[in-house]
This record gives C-alpha cells, structure tokens and sequence, in this order.
C-alpha cells in the first residue's frame, strides 16, 4: 500500500479503533446503558428517533450557521481594525481577551432573561464563542505584514483601501480559513449549550430531554448528530482554504525550485 | 540643474520631545546631496548609517527633522508618486504569478490605474517585455516561491520600473545574492538604466557595486551619518566584470576603502 492511500484510510481507522475502544470499555467494566451505551445501541437511538433528531438536528445547524455567520463578518471587520492600527490594537485587544475568557455557558440565562428562551440566546452564544478566533487570526495576519511591503505600496501613493484590498485581505485568507475551521466547530458548542439551557429545540434540547428520561442511548445519539455536523462543516471549508490559498501551501505537483540567478 | 536636493538634512527618530534627548537617534545629521536628472548615485558606508533613511526621506516616507529635501523644485511632504522602489528582500506578493506581481504599481499608480481595464493586454505586454529585458522571459506564469533569490530580484526590478518612475531608489537589492548572481544583475541594472534613464540612488555597502554602476558616489561616515567624500566616476560605459579587474577600478575602490577607514578613526 502507498503511503498516498494509507494517510487517505488513516482517519477512518482511527474511527474504527475508537468505537471498538468504546465498546470494548463497555463489555469489560460492564457499564449499563442507562449510564453509557455500546455504540450499536447508539447508531440504533440514531435510527429509532431519526425524525427528531433530523428536526433539531437542523434546527442547530441553522443556529449554528446564523450566529457562525455573524461572528465571521463583525469578527473579520473587527480583525482588519485591530490588526492595521497599533492604537486601536492596544485599545482592544485587552477587552476581546477578556471577553473571550468570559464562561459563555454561565451567560445564557442572562441572554434569556433579555430575549427569552428560544433561538436567539443559542445564536448569540455561537456567535460569542466563535467570533474571537477569526478576531485573533485576521488581526495577526494584517500586523505581521512585512514593512518593505508597506514601504512599497506607500512610495506608489497607496491609499488604506489599497492596501486593505490589495495586501490585507489577501495575506490574511490562510489565516483566515484556519480560524474558520476553529470558529465552526466553536459555533456548534455555543449553540448545544444555549439550547441545554434555555431551548425549545435543537439538539441540546433532545439531550436535555432525554437525560432527563434517562434515555442515555438517545443523548449518545445526539452527541454523534452533532459531531459528524461538526466534521461535515470543517470539511467544507477545508475544501475552500485548498483551492483559495494553495499559494500558502508549497510543495505539491507544482513544486520546481529554479536554481541559479 | 540639480533633480534631487537635501540641504541641510538632520532626522532624528525616536521621541520628538526635546526632554527625552535620551530616547533620540540622529540617524542623519547635515546632510547635503544634490542629484541630477538622469543620474546614477550611490550611497556607500558601514551598516547602520542611515544610507537607507536618506532613501525614505527622498521618497518621501520619513520627513526631514531639520533642512529641506525636494524633488523637482517641489518640498518632500508626503510620498512621491514618481518613485519605484526595491529592497535587499524581494517582497513579491506570493499569492500573485511574476507578470501581476510586476503589473501591481499600474493597479495604484495614476494614470494607468483609472485605465488598467482597457489596457489590460498592453499591461500585460508591457509586463512581459521588462520581464524579457531581464531575462525572464517565460516567467510571468511563475509564482514567486518558484523561483531562486536573483530571479525573484529581477522581478522586483520590473515591478519597481513598469510604471516608469522618475526616481528609482535602490536599498541594497542584491545583498543577500551570492556572488555570480550579484555581479550578473549588476549589468542587467546598468543595461535597464542605460535605456530607461531615471534617476538612481543605489544604497549599497558593496563598494565594487557602487563603482560599477554609478556616476557618481558618496562614502558616508558611521551614525550619525554624514557625507565623507564624494567621487565621480569616470569608467567608460558600458562597463563589464572586466573593468572591476582594470587598474583605475581598483585605485578607486581603494581610495574609497580608505576614506571609509578614516571615518571609522573619528
């Protein structure tokens, strides 16, 4: 076997390898299932409330993207301030520490004393999560722009837009994509939160409900909604960041290094 | 009739509060240059002397803390528009191929830039020409981490000359290139001048370069910098790696050399 289709097999045997581990742990220490499940009985919750799960599961999704969504664009907006003024740097960047050190979970009964309990509290609490990571990268990439840059494109009369457009932008995508990656997955965990604690739908709310059954299975089931949602959504932009920054990635088919001057 | 005038020049960087003298630099103190148009002049003198503020204060990116610098008749008060620019890094945007990392200046520079739609092809040619002049042709669909450190130089010239800058200010382009590449770019340089002439100022702490290339060169003393001697140079063009080796070369080179020494003593 090449080592081409070995690293393509690799994740799924560690998938594999994983469940049995899990099972294995079941069989052994005999856990009930009241306590933990065996996977089968899991995929079989996934199959029994395949209706539910798929309602809320869509649910989340669109909670997940909406607030997801928002956290890119203000998060974006906010990383190209912070990262292109020193001053606005220094001013901010201690209140969006701060702020992202804040326990989301513990402000979701806030949020619904605000809004009330519903949809809104889960999306703004994907948002909080996820919006700082895109903050962090993008402001980095645009302050590590290298000054003979700048230099250049001031000696050309460069406006800010220009610079924005032509440089930031541009520079900050690999940066970009990968908080991407880390924001979405961020986004699924604030939103499951706010629906355990203040939803009426989505999948945290199927947890809810059905911990409170002691339906176990079922919780487990929904776990593993949220997870493959959580790997479907990274893969898409995975895919993106390949295509739109395979300048940041050297080597590959293209590689030829020219030698002498 | 001088192009280029500093007089007077001191800058100063750091705190601009005459309290904190401390926190002050004075990386240029009465600095005097006057340039032709059409002249190519090099600055030389040990690392750290402000060979490359004189440069920022002629493009306009640092303003003089004392004196005058102009351009044309014009104060310096803000950065010139009619100035190309090249580094010791070739800072080529990597996300670009070669032929729109040398097409760049035409997308912010006025007039091209109001009119790079409708002349997108004769940009492109014009691109591929100086790309040919330099030697090279066949590149324009490389991206830069394809090619070597002087190819990547050689665009960098490119990119600082497709918008026809008067001025063309150089910052030790070639430093960090090994010797062969060095002395190659030091004619493809001579031979873009020799056909484009603008003004050159060649910041640079390779004396064999500056005597190559210029007209004319100024040896500068330690920090603060200030102008020690200025020599003409008076070599025959076009001048090859064979002139570098003729008798007269190496006296000046070494009267260079000396001069440079002396500032050191004092």
């Amino acid at each position: 076997m090449t080592s081409k289709s070995v690293q393509r097999l690799a994740p799924w045997i560690a998938t594999v390898g994983f469940v049995i581990l899990w099972w294995l742990c079941v069989v052994i220490f005999d856990i009930k299932n009241y306590i933990l499940p065996t996977p089968l009985e899991a995929v079989e919750a996934m199959y029994k409330f395949r209706y539910p799960l798929f309602v809320h599961g869509l649910a989340t999704l669109m909670t997940t993207l909406i607030g997801f969504v928002i956290a890119v664009g203000i998060g974006m907006v906010l990383g190209i301030l912070v990262g292109s003024s020193r001053l606005l740097y220094s001013a901010l960047y201690p209140l969006l520490v701060g702020f992202n050190s804040v326990p989301k979970a513990a402000l979701v009964p806030v949020l619904v004393i605000w809004f009330g309990a519903g949809t809104v509290p889960a999306v703004i609490t994907a948002f909080m999560l996820s919006f700082f990571p895109v903050v962090a990268n993008v402001a980095t990439a645009f302050a590590t722009i290298e000054p003979e840059l700048l230099e250049v494109m001031r000696s050309l009369g460069a406006s800010r837009r220009d610079m924005t457009f032509k440089i930031g932008i541009p520079r900050s995508l690999p940066f970009f994509f990968a908080s991407l990656k880390i924001a979405i997955t961020l986004a699924f965990v604030g939103s499951v939160i706010a629906e355990i604690v203040a939803g009426n739908s989505g999948i945290g709310n199927v947890m809810l409900v059905a911990s409170s059954n002691f339906n176990v299975p079922l919780v487990f089931a929904a776990l593993i909604v949220v997870g493959i949602m959580g790997i479907g959504m990274y893969a898409i932009f995975d895919f993106f960041e390949r295509r739109m920054t395979s300048w940041s990635i050297r080597g590959g088919s293209g590689m030829q290094q020219m030698g002498g001057g | 009739m001088s192009f280029i005038k500093l007089t007077d020049v001191d800058l100063i960087y750091g705190s601009a509060d005459p309290k904190e003298k401390s926190a002050q630099t004075l990386a240029v103190s009465s600095a005097n240059l006057s340039i032709a148009h059409g002249e190519f002049l090099a600055l030389v003198g040990p690392s750290g002397c402000g060979k490359s503020t004189l440069l920022k204060l002629v493009a306009g990116l640092a303003r003089p803390s004392k004196g005058s610098v102009t351009v044309d008749g014009q104060e310096v008060t803000q950065p010139l528009k009619t100035v190309g620019m090249a580094f010791q890094n070739a800072t080529l945007l990597p996300w670009r191929n070669i032929r729109d990392n040398v097409m760049l200046p035409l997308e912010i520079v006025e007039p091209y830039r109001s009119r790079q739609r409708q002349e997108r092809e004769a940009n492109r040619e014009r691109a591929e020409t100086l790309l040919a002049k330099v030697g090279l042709t066949g590149f324009a669909d490389r991206m830069p981490w394809q090619l070597s450190g002087g190819m990547q130089q050689r665009a960098q010239l490119c990119r600082a000359l497709i918008h026809e800058p008067s001025i063309l200010l150089l910052d030790e382009p070639f430093a960090a290139l090994d010797t062969f590449t060095r002395e190659d770019l030091w004619s493809v340089l001579q031979e873009l001048w020799s056909f484009r002439k603008c003004t050159i100022i060649l910041v640079t702490h390779e004396l064999r370069e500056a005597v190559y290339l210029a007209q004319t060169v100024h040896v500068m003393s330690a920090r603060p910098g200030r102008i020690l001697k200025t020599s003409t140079i008076d070599i025959p063009r076009p001048r090859t790696l064979e002139s570098t080796f003729q008798p007269d070369f190496v006296e000046i080179v070494h009267d260079l050399r000396h001069h440079i020494s002396l500032g050191k003593q004092n």
